[in-house]
């Protein structure tokens, strides 16, 4: 299973924990794991990508193994450690730093 | 005992306010959607329990959702907004053109006698609508493409249609606003729009009297009156006696016309409530006092609202959708500011009192008159 770990306002939104476990079919990318996210909490749609572009929102960002992925293609594959469950793949969201967001 | 339910929409979630018809102890639930914007909520006039929310936030975009049962609980449904047909541009604050993007639900509008159709107002400017209770979105392309659109200009606030006024007697018509273009009326339920900005002023824009780029900031209609329409602009109060044809300044003598909220008496279509604030520059009310003003005549006389208002070291702005009037024989009227009160008062404005106090900044108050 794949672990993804999400941001608090979105765990509240989905109604979950810290981190899902998911099932993802074929090669385990950036995309396949945020489509199967999607397929099963479809309240997240367009919360991590935009509806129409399908692009990531500007202030999120995505991690794996210490690594920001967030530039990376989507297609290309995650580290093993992601795709065999002993590392999350985590949705980070910028800091607030002090704005009034 | 008939109820009245208050949905309060703030900067950091929404709140639900219930008390019965005296008015006097509230039941305060919340926060929903903690954390996010609420702009705005507001329920279904065919059937009180069916609520929805527009919540949204910088990080994740937008959400709606719906309630079934008065706000206990509520459930996601669709976010996708998606313009039809090719991208146009209108124009950015230094001039140039820019594509239209979704970015935010402003103001909901549920239909006048059917729950599962909602209108939604966004940024940028353009009306959506759903008639399957939020599961689907579509775009009344009709505002978007008129001709002028390639020439609105968002405020400060982003480039919103932010009010949506539904017509009881006449289905095909609808009163919109955007900010800063200015006012939109549709005959034909929306497929066509003509802009109703004849007598508008501002001298903030190049040609003081063109027919778009007046910001205005909300409209209010009494029900039974529908050719009758109230405005508050950036700057100036006015009245419209042909449904938005022409615009006469009622400003009168309140003490500075700027302001937001503006909005009509339930059962006296001639008197109006609007909460002066000092300027553009300065979002506040005048002089540390917070005063509603009230008009017993369809505007130009006015008289300040001051009785259980704090009248001293009071900086507040209340924000375009965040006062409503509810519908029991002695009219309710309710304010929110963004320092987070929630005011009530239960005689037409003669007296008030806090309802909450501490709430986040309040972006939007409607409220339901419940048998």
């Amino acid at each position: 299973m794949i672990r993804v770990e999400l941001p608090a306002n979105l765990r509240t939104l989905a109604n979950v924990g810290r981190e899902v476990e998911l099932k993802v079919d074929g090669p385990v990318t950036q995309r396949s794991v945020l489509d199967a996210l999607e397929a099963t909490y479809p309240m997240l749609r367009g919360t991590i990508r935009d509806q129409v572009t399908q692009k990531r929102r500007a202030m999120l960002r995505f991690f794996a193994c210490e690594e920001d992925l967030s530039d990376e293609p989507l297609d290309a594959p995650l580290p093993q450690e992601v795709a065999e469950g002993r590392e999350p793949y985590l949705v980070v969201g910028a800091i607030a730093g002090g704005s009034p967001g | 005992m008939a109820k009245v339910r208050l949905l309060v929409g703030t900067h950091k979630g929404a709140f639900v306010l219930t008390s019965d018809e005296r008015r006097q102890q509230w039941k305060v639930e919340g926060p929903h959607f903690a954390g996010w914007d609420v702009y705005h909520v507001k329920g279904s006039p065919a059937d009180p329990d069916r609520l929805y929310a527009a919540q949204s936030r910088g990080w994740f975009g937008q959400v709606v959702q719906r309630s079934d049962d008065g706000g206990a609980t509520w459930e996601p449904v669709s976010n996708e907004f998606r313009y039809e047909g090719a991208t146009s541009t209108h124009k950015w604050y230094d001039n140039t053109d820019h594509p239209y993007e979704f970015l935010r639900a402003w103001h909901l509008e549920p239909s006048l006698t059917d729950p599962d159709t909602v209108y939604a107002g966004v940024e940028d400017a353009a009306l959506f609508r759903t008639t399957d209770a939020g599961k689907t979105w579509e775009e009344l392309p009709g505002l978007r493409t008129h001709p002028t659109a390639s020439t609105w200009a968002p405020g400060a606030g982003g480039l919103c249609l932010h009010t949506i006024i539904l017509d009881k007697d006449n289905p095909d018509r609808i009163v919109t606003a955007i900010s800063s273009a200015g006012a939109f009326r549709s005959d034909d339920a929306g497929k066509t729009w003509r802009t109703i900005t004849k007598g508008l002023h501002s001298n903030y824009i190049p040609d003081p009297d063109a027919e778009v780029g007046h910001c205005v900031h909300h409209i209010a209609m009494h029900p039974s009156r529908p050719n009758v329409l109230y405005m508050q602009k950036h700057w100036d109060v006015m009245r419209s006696d042909n449904t938005g044809d022409s615009w006469h300044e009622i400003s009168g003598n309140l003490p500075t016309d700027f302001g937001f909220v503006i909005d009509v008496h339930a059962h006296e279509p001639e008197t109006i409530y609007v909460v002066p604030i000092k300027s553009d520059s300065d979002h506040f009310v005048p002089d540390g006092k917070l005063r509603v003003y009230r008009s017993r005549t369809g505007g130009n006389e006015w008289e300040a609202l001051t009785k259980g208002l704090p009248q001293e070291d009071c900086y507040v702005n209340v924000l375009r959708d965040a006062m409503t009037v509810d519908s029991l024989d002695s009219c309710g009227v309710y304010f929110g500011t963004t320092g987070g009160q929630v005011y009530g008062s239960a005689d037409g404005g003669d007296s008030w009192n806090a309802i909450v106090h501490d709430l986040p900044a309040v972006l939007s108050v409607e409220v339901q008159t419940l048998a």
